[in-house]
């Protein structure tokens, strides 16, 4: 088979790039430094936002596109995300002197198994709740909603049978505890690798989406999944894998999330779905590129207001959602629907 | 006549509690266009659909080259060869044209001649190759639509009223791709409103009422006999002229 012959550039029209959204999140950073006061608190209050920012990007990305492929209101997603946690200690545990020594590779050895061990079994879970769970009530809205949250909280009463009621503590491993000093900033190390982990995460999910053709297949399926199936690909087939990947996800975010809280509850998933949800909606639903610029906002936000104004940081989520959606009420960058 | 590539018989659909057709029989010869036209309403939609497996038949057959589609669910008959032009297009706007043409094929990419074949009666598409497929006129992404179901050859291609909407220039380069289409020997069923364009391309016709086949025969002794349009599609030829 050829290759498509190359286009002629000179003829093609500039594509409209929506820049807008993506510049909200340096002009938050940039208002919020003279209200700051001082560089090394801004500095470290910046990066404990993207920190944050990061670990809900990658447990808010999977249910972006299962909501926007499906349809599927699947407020079971913390679950994932408690599981994610909760299998640390399936490695911290047996390799309690790997998390203490001093050494990085070790070190990070132990964070990659714990990367390994909490996607494949939230990613095997996630499937069996497709099947069993999500799967009798597509269409359904108000069943989904009663559906999933009802085998969340089956779940979280098997997290409570598995592993206990009482909080579990999970240390991160040597070497990325402490500071490190950038100017009289303390920078926390956890925090540089929960942002590094979120960028990979965010890259490897572009590339997949605009580079390969079941990246292609997940955006046209977001867009209109009728017309997929018309095409001759199996869409069901492409939400399963779509639905464990981004359970897979979920757990990976619950393993940064886990180190990041370094206490295990099972309620902790259920916790953070409602900043999630308000992630996924300030994003676009379906959108991949809003939910990482809507999680970014969100944290930064949680995080200035918190310091700058404890009393109203509470609801600035919500403040900052209802402004972006009077600004562009289907989110930041929304999917084309049919 | 040519055997038939495709055969209705007794097709009944239902969507939720309405029962929109009534038992339709027609075929499809092989080779050439085949018309079904009909009155808003009539049913010709929900005919296309229905042998895309987009609505489920509830009862008869609906047969291509032997296999009953009835029993498919629509990647399966999409796989058999059959594409599908829907009245909304169906493009992927968030997709470039050159996506929408990549998902469109069975292979890594489309094949380079067929894309130059494309682009020489779609012009357009090459011009706009690399733009976000939302961006296009109306009648490029009604290009766009008929070029992503003949990317590849195919054995059937169900069009759904690709003149709605669009410019009388527009329908005339159309008339043209169509025809340079009927020359590779494949098959279309063409839904259409517009019976200037109708009688330009069609070979065979069938016209639809009520959810059922009124007429088929071919669209040169339509098009001859005013007062079976006038009676049919409640037309007359010169109100068209």
């Amino acid at each position: 088979m050829t290759a498509i012959p190359a286009t002629k550039a000179a003829v093609l029209p500039k594509l409209q790039r929506d820049w807008l959204p993506v510049l909200l999140v340096p002009i938050v950073a940039i208002v919020a430094f003279p209200l700051i006061g001082n560089f090394s608190g801004w500095l470290t209050l910046t990066v404990a936002g993207l920190a944050m920012g990061m670990m809900i990007f990658i447990m808010a990305s999977g249910l972006t596109l299962v909501f926007g492929l499906m349809d599927v209101l699947n407020f079971g997603h913390g679950v994932f995300i408690s599981i994610g946690a909760f299998a640390v200690t399936l490695v911290v545990v047996p390799l309690a002197t790997m998390v203490q020594a001093d050494s990085v590779l070790a070190n990070v050895a132990v964070l990659l198994l714990c990367a390994v061990v909490a996607m494949t079994l939230t990613g095997a879970l996630g499937w069996a709740f497709e099947r069993a769970i999500v799967r009798p009530v597509y269409g359904q809205h108000l069943k989904q909603i009663l559906v999933t949250m009802g085998g969340m909280i089956v779940a979280e009463q098997l997290i409570h049978v598995i592993w206990g009621a009482d909080p579990i503590s999970v240390p991160p491993p040597e070497a990325f505890r402490g500071s490190v000093l950038i100017g009289d900033a303390a920078i926390e190390r956890y925090r540089i690798l929960a942002v590094a982990v979120g960028l990979a995460v965010f890259v490897a999910m572009l590339l997949v989406l605009n580079r390969t053709k079941i990246g292609l297949l997940i955006r046209a399926g977001v867009e209109n999944g009728e017309m997929v199936e018309a095409l001759g690909y199996r869409i069901r087939q492409l939400f399963v894998g779509v639905f464990v990947a981004g359970s897979a996800l979920a757990g990976l975010g619950g393993v940064m999330w886990a180190f990041y809280r370094q206490t295990l509850t099972p309620g902790m998933g259920m916790e953070v779905m409602v900043l999630i949800f308000i992630v996924i909606i300030i994003g676009g639903l379906g959108s991949v590129g809003g939910c990482f610029l809507g999680s970014l906002l969100v944290a930064l936000v949680a995080n200035y207001t918190g310091f700058l104004a404890p009393k109203v940081a509470l609801g600035s989520n919500i403040l900052l959602m209802v402004l972006i959606l009077m600004w562009r009420p289907q989110g930041l960058y929304p999917v084309a629907k049919r | 006549m040519a055997e038939p590539l495709l055969t209705l018989a007794g097709v009944n659909t239902k969507i939720g509690r309405y029962h929109i057709l009534h038992g339709v029989d027609f075929a499809v010869p092989k080779g050439g266009i085949t018309m079904l036209l009909g009155r808003n309403g009539a049913g010709k939609t929900t005919t296309l659909r229905t042998i895309m497996g987009l609505w489920r038949a509830a009862e008869g057959r609906i047969l291509f080259e032997g296999t009953d589609l009835t029993k498919l669910a629509t990647p399966e008959i999409a796989r058999l060869g059959i594409a599908y032009v829907p009245e909304n297009m169906g493009i992927f706007a968030d997709l470039t044209v050159r996506e929408n043409l990549v998902l469109a094929t069975r292979e890594r990419a489309p094949d380079a001649r067929r894309l130059q074949w494309i682009f020489g009666l779609f012009p357009a598409l090459e011009k706009f190759y690399a733009l976000a497929a939302g961006a296009l006129s109306g009648g490029q992404k009604q290009m766009l639509s008929i070029a992503r179901a003949i990317i590849e050859p195919r054995k059937l291609i169900l069009v759904d009223e690709p003149t709605k909407g669009l410019a009388p220039s527009i329908i005339r380069n159309m008339i043209t791709a169509f025809k340079e289409l009927k020359q590779t020997e494949t098959t279309i069923l063409l839904v259409e409103q517009n019976f200037m364009f109708a009688e330009s391309l069609g070979d065979g016709v069938a016209v639809m009422d009520d959810g059922k086949i009124r007429h088929a025969g071919t669209m040169k002794a339509l098009a001859a006999d005013r007062d079976l349009q006038q009676r049919l599609l409640g037309l007359h030829l010169d109100a068209h002229q």
